[in-house]
């Protein structure tokens, strides 16, 4: 009887059950990578907006403060995204013909809201409150990068949970002075570790990790 | 060929212990008659078989798709009764499993050559069951896609699984028992798979088997290979024996509820295992060597041993039910002995009776020699015990759940038709593989067949 497999099937043997190995490895590699991707985990996203605003203006140039707009930062677990009315403080007198504002101005006559692009959402499984963050030192800066850079807001991280855990596992890391908290590019004055310790005593800093901490 | 200085030893020890392969078969005629299984056409009664399998495998099919677009609120499980028929299917399945690793590991080690003519089938039967049970913890999950959250494998979440639950050593004990258990079946299927590629008679099939068979030419080299890694294969899966069963028991035996929280479990676990496991390959052998006139190799002698490891591991199983009885007494704590005084005369009274009839009273019939040696009689005690190892796990699940500590969280627990329709579904995914498996594999090792014919063993002692 003829022979059932030629010569090279020994090799493509060999070759499969090798290969497979680094097939695997590779095919590991890929989902890793695709998991850390801004397709993943829209970091760095920019989305369209109805009104093209910039932060990067309004806070760095004109020197407002955060609170302004954001006004429930420090009491709530939402920042705030503000009403028109806010816009409108300023701009019934400045740029107040600018068809770029256009929108604004029709959702003050009409009394209705503007319909934002959220940037920065997190997963209804997740709870999140600003408000503790702020009075454990946690600077805006920390998870919305410099906002005083940024023209249009992007996700300045990737909102991963290995994210949240990185910091909740030692939140000396990040922690800084209430004071410092609003501040863009803050760089601490004094020797970082040293201040942090003092910090998380001083602010009772214990976040802890269990699921239920975020997950209620 | 045989040495006449031998005959007599040789007679001596027939008379003493029944052959375990029957009369004037030689090595030709064992590889002929175990291959021709397989080569030969196939027969009417696989078709209707196979046929009622695969319905039942439809049925499965069916449970999965409502219960994956449902959720597992179509279960009966409710919030005393967490687990419900997921928890009891999954070990009444793992349980099954154990004999065959018993058979192909512990007898291998011990050199029970006995074993030789129904390691495959029980191998098989393995790795079967183990499919089956470990659908179970995945369709629970109601989100089986997310399986990978019990793997220690690197994550966005930067965590590792709960190594402190008994429930990830599950996943471990599991996967390992699957991935020994497979190797060691594969290793031992190699010689036979070569000889059904010289067998088989169109290219094709010859080419499957060849590509499984691995370029397995038997020399010297190649038997010397095999002899090895069968052999530290089989030493890998000894302790699987042990370990997989102890492992499951944990789940219970490391939880508080009164009724699970006692240190009898791992034993008593295993002895169970062994135990359904017995029946379970019982049920099957039964009517596999009658349909294809097997008996000359599972012969008297095998249905009869296998009674008598039934019977044994029965006994030790009884001896955990009265330590359980003992115990709630003896302890003197008053949640255990409400335990067993619900667990006897509470609402589920009729499923404790029933597992004590099947599991105590029914293997009683087994000290006979006449019921061990009556195909039938070890038939109907064998399905006492399939019947009454599931009974055993529904009365552990149930009954220590539904009346726990606190009477505010008393509830009732029943299967509901999907509860039962996934059930009876695994037993068709089960008897599609046994069926798939007996048409296309050797069901019995040719080459350890061969291995201990008379004349074998003469040829090894004249050397």
């Amino acid at each position: 009887m003829a022979q059932l497999f030629h010569r090279s099937a020994n090799a493509v043997a060999r070759f499969t059950i090798f290969g497979g190995v680094f097939l695997l490895a590779g095919l590991g590699y890929v989902g890793w990578i695709f998991a850390h991707s801004s397709f993943m985990t829209g970091e760095n996203v920019y989305l369209k907006q109805p009104v093209p605003f910039s932060h990067d203006h309004h806070t760095a140039g004109l020197g407002i403060d955060c609170r302004y707009c954001h006004t429930s930062v420090e009491e709530s677990n939402f920042a705030g995204i503000p009403p028109v009315a806010t816009c409108m403080n300023c701009h019934n007198i400045m740029w107040k013909r600018e068809d770029m504002l256009a929108p604004i101005r029709e959702a003050y006559a009409g009394g209705d809201a503007i319909q934002w692009s959220r940037v920065n959402d997190m997963p209804d499984y997740v709870y999140f409150d600003h408000s503790i963050h702020v009075r454990k030192g946690m600077g805006c800066e920390v998870c919305h990068g410099r906002v005083d850079r940024q023209p249009l807001i992007r996700q300045a991280t990737s909102m991963q949970m290995a994210w949240c855990l990185d910091c909740h596992r030692d939140p000396g890391k990040y922690i800084r002075p209430r004071e410092e908290v609003f501040t863009m590019g803050y760089r601490p004055t004094e020797d970082s570790r040293s201040m942090a310790e003092r910090l998380l005593k001083e602010y009772d800093v214990n976040p802890g990790t269990d699921c239920g901490v975020c997950h209620r | 060929m045989a040495d006449p200085r031998h005959e007599p030893s040789t007679a001596a020890r027939a008379a003493l212990r029944p052959p375990i392969v029957g009369p004037g078969h030689t090595p030709t005629s064992v590889t002929d008659k175990i291959a021709a299984v397989v080569t030969a056409g196939t027969p009417r009664w696989w078709f209707l078989g196979a046929g009622g399998a695969f319905s039942l495998l439809g049925i499965f099919a069916i449970s999965v798709f409502w219960l994956f677009a449902k959720g597992p609120g179509i279960w009966g499980i409710n919030n005393p009764v967490a687990w419900g028929f997921a928890i009891i299917n999954f070990v009444w399945w793992i349980g099954i499993g154990h004999a065959g690793t018993l058979i192909s590991a512990i007898l291998l080690l011990l050199k029970q050559d006995w074993r030789n003519s129904i390691n495959r089938f029980a191998e098989a039967m393995t790795i079967f069951a183990v499919a089956c049970a470990g659908m179970f913890p995945l369709l629970h999950m109601g989100r089986p896609w997310r399986f990978y959250y019990l793997l220690p494998i690197p994550n966005t979440f930067t965590l590792w699984p709960q190594f402190r639950s008994p429930l990830i050593w599950d996943v471990f004990a599991v996967t390992t028992y699957a991935l020994v258990s497979i190797l060691f079946w594969y290793v031992g299927l190699i010689p036979d798979l070569a000889t059904l590629r010289d067998r088989s008679k169109n290219r094709f099939a010859a080419s499957i088997y060849g590509l499984l068979a691995a370029g397995w030419r038997g020399s010297t080299r190649h038997w010397h290979q095999y002899e090895v890694a069968s052999m530290l294969l089989a030493g890998l899966a000894t302790p699987l024996v042990v370990s997989v069963h102890t492992v499951v028991s944990f789940d219970f035996a490391v939880g508080q509820v009164p009724g699970w929280h006692t240190t009898i479990f791992p034993p008593y676990f295993v002895a169970g295992a062994v135990f359904a496991g017995f029946a379970m390959v019982i049920t099957l052998t039964i009517p596999l060597r009658y349909l294809f006139g097997l008996q000359d190799f599972i012969t008297a002698r095998h249905m009869e041993n296998m009674g008598k490891v039934m019977l044994a591991t029965g006994l030790i199983v009884v001896y955990g039910y009265a330590i359980e009885l003992f115990i709630a007494w003896y302890s003197g704590n008053g949640f255990e002995q409400f335990m067993i005084h619900n667990r006897i005369t509470g609402p589920y009274r009729y499923s404790w009776f029933a597992l004590i009839l099947c599991n105590f009273v029914a293997v009683q019939f087994l000290w006979s020699s006449r019921v061990r040696k009556s195909v039938l009689g070890l038939f109907i005690v064998s399905m006492f015990v399939n019947v009454g190892m599931w009974l055993e796990r529904f009365v552990i699940v149930v009954t220590s759940l539904h009346r726990d500590f606190m009477p505010s969280s008393w509830g009732m627990y029943t299967g509901t038709i999907w509860d039962w329709a996934t059930y009876i579904g695994t037993i068709g995914l089960f008897l599609s593989l046994m069926f798939l498996f007996i048409r296309f594999l050797p069901m019995i090792s040719i080459f350890e067949m061969r291995m201990i014919l008379p004349e074998a063993k003469n040829a090894k002692k004249g050397a």
